[in-house]
């Protein structure tokens, strides 16, 4: 009876509840199937057991009636095993690449919660620090403090990003929008990530107590400077202006960081080495984007872009292959001479 | 799901019932079946939330509409619009300074993605496409400047030419400030909102630089 019992209960188990997993389907639905025909073997004994389980039989007809999808579910995996194990195994397969895909794209994820320390910031720190930037501080004994934080610094960086577009638009730059956007975007983030870079490299060689999240605040908050700089003068076309701007404000932006980098130094060598650098990069880098996308591009793109024919740009190249030593020159000193003539020009 | 796994169910009881979500509203639940209905109506109830949306910008007001139901669809639309509507008449002249179509959709794109992460990075409580649903749908102020930009452009050239333009986008790019704001402002810490702000701030001044500074 027990045993009777069991195929009518297992085939029903096995197929009710789907969530079970495949592991409890095979197993009910094998053993339904196996009970029928062990019963057929053994059944001759009792006449009553043969009477109800002709009664069962027939209650399993009407609940596979009620039940026909599931229960092929059922018999599909357990008459075919080895194809449910395959399954099985390609489920698992594709869990298991699914899984590290997901975990990947968590775990990019889970990288801004690592950021986010550095941008636990209130709007008031951010106003005094971007005003401490532009102050120099005189405190050489001791190592000024640094925030190591990335708001201001990123922000900074955007809204420099913003301002040499807007330079670019109002000089009137002729060149493709595209190369503008990029260009802006790869001059700033270059010159943010690449000098801190090169400074921390620098500072670590000349023994200087600092760490790379320190550099990028302090030369991010060093932006502002060209920031300011760079809006008034790109709306204001004075050259006198511009270099009472570059001295006084780029000084200023500059002398404070020297002045941060000289607390957190020792010897004088490694001191003038650190800042010098950092101080001569700064500063050329606001004259840079001042006359680089003032003017001078426009300049140097019309002398190069002008004359834009492709096969006539082709001719001045096949000749410097058979005369190289005497064109070559000739030719890169030729456009030279007038990307610096168109600049002069229009200065 | 780690809830779940607790929930142990009886082997003898069938397991059945409806899986209803619970975010949507009332009114959807008569015809949750989406099979069954035409194709027409599918797209008409699209629509008519993009549509709704839509109102919901022109119209700022506290509203959880453009936050709850977010998609993508309208700020494609206006992406593409702006991008179309800015590209130069003739394609001959390339190098003439105007923006191309891939380059302001890249700048779109890019610049939500950039608040987004940012908004996330100061502790915002938005989901990362509800952000980019709201930036981009409060870029339609800025679509109609662009509208209005080219037919006042079609009039005679001048500094009344100008004025006029600069008005009209100067008003809607406050519009879309405003607009992004009402929505963005309360998922952010309430110390914060001027952090979260100026990155705002600064991408819809490029895209009404861009729109200002266009001509045909």
């Amino acid at each position: 009876m027990a045993t009777t019992a069991t195929p009518a209960g297992g085939s029903r188990n096995g197929t009710g509840p789907e969530w079970g997993g495949f592991e409890e389907n095979i197993q009910g639905g094998g053993s339904a199937v196996i009970d029928m025909e062990n019963m057929d073997d053994t059944s001759g004994s009792s006449f009553e057991d043969m009477g109800e389980l002709h009664q069962r039989l027939r209650e399993e007809e009407v609940d596979a009636d009620a039940a026909a999808a599931e229960e092929e579910d059922g018999e599909f995996l357990g008459m075919k095993g080895f194809k449910g194990q395959l399954s099985r195994q390609v489920a698992d397969q594709m869990w298991q690449a699914g899984k590290r895909q997901a975990s990947r794209a968590f775990s990019l994820y889970a990288n801004i919660d690592i950021l986010r320390p550095y941008f636990d910031v209130e709007p008031a720190q951010v106003r005094s620090r971007l005003l401490e930037s532009m102050i120099p501080i005189k405190m050489v004994n001791f190592p000024q403090k640094i925030a190591g934080e990335l708001y201001g610094p990123l922000m900074l960086v955007f809204t420099l990003v913003a301002i040499l577009l807007h330079g670019m638009k109002t000089s009137d730059t002729i060149i493709r929008e595209g190369t503008l956007m990029g260009t802006a975007i790869g001059t700033c983030f270059g010159y943010w990530l690449g000098v801190s870079s090169f400074i921390y490299f620098l500072a670590y060689l000349c023994n200087a107590q600092i760490t790379m999240l320190q550099m990028l605040a302090l030369l991010g908050y060093g932006l502002f400077g060209h920031c300011i700089v760079l809006l008034i003068t790109y709306n204001i076309h004075l050259h006198a202006l511009f270099y009472l701007f570059w001295l006084l404000v780029g000084g200023l932006s500059t002398l404070r960081m020297v002045a941060v980098l000289v607390s957190r130094t020792v010897g004088p060598t490694q001191r003038l080495l650190l800042c010098g650098t950092l101080a001569a990069l700064h500063m050329l880098f606001l004259l840079y984007l001042h006359f680089a996308y003032h003017k001078v591009v426009e300049g140097i793109l019309d002398t190069l872009e002008g004359p834009n024919i492709p096969p006539m740009q082709r001719v001045p190249r096949d000749i410097p292959a058979i005369l190289p030593a005497v064109r070559l020159p000739a030719t890169v000193l030729n456009t030279t001479v007038k990307a610096v003539e168109v600049t002069l020009r229009s200065h | 799901f780690a809830g779940l796994s607790d929930i142990s169910i009886s082997q003898d009881i069938p397991v059945e019932g409806e899986i209803t979500i619970p975010m949507r509203s009332r009114i959807r639940e008569f015809d949750s079946s989406t099979l069954n209905e035409s194709v027409q109506n599918t797209i008409m109830r699209d629509l008519k939330a993009v549509g709704k949306k839509f109102m919901h910008v022109l119209y700022p007001r506290k509203s959880n509409t453009l936050l709850r139901d977010w998609d993508l669809w309208g700020p494609l639309v206006l992406c593409v619009t702006l991008a179309l509507m800015l590209q130069r008449g003739s394609a001959d002249s390339e190098n003439d300074g105007g923006p191309q179509f891939a380059e302001v959709f890249v700048i779109i794109w890019f610049g939500a993605v950039t608040i987004t992460l940012n908004s996330k990075l100061l502790g915002g409580n938005i989901s990362f496409f509800q952000s980019l649903c709201v930036l981009g749908y409060c870029i339609l102020p800025l679509t109609v400047a662009l509208l209005v930009c080219r037919l006042v452009l079609l009039a005679k050239p001048g500094p009344i030419n100008f004025i006029v333009r600069l008005f009209v986008v100067i008003m809607m790019f406050a519009w879309s400030i405003v607009a992004s704001t009402a929505f963005l402002a309360d998922s952010q810490p309430p110390n914060r909102k001027a952090l979260a702000v100026y990155p705002v701030f600064l991408f819809y001044f490029v895209i009404s630089w861009m729109i200002l500074t266009f001509t045909p």
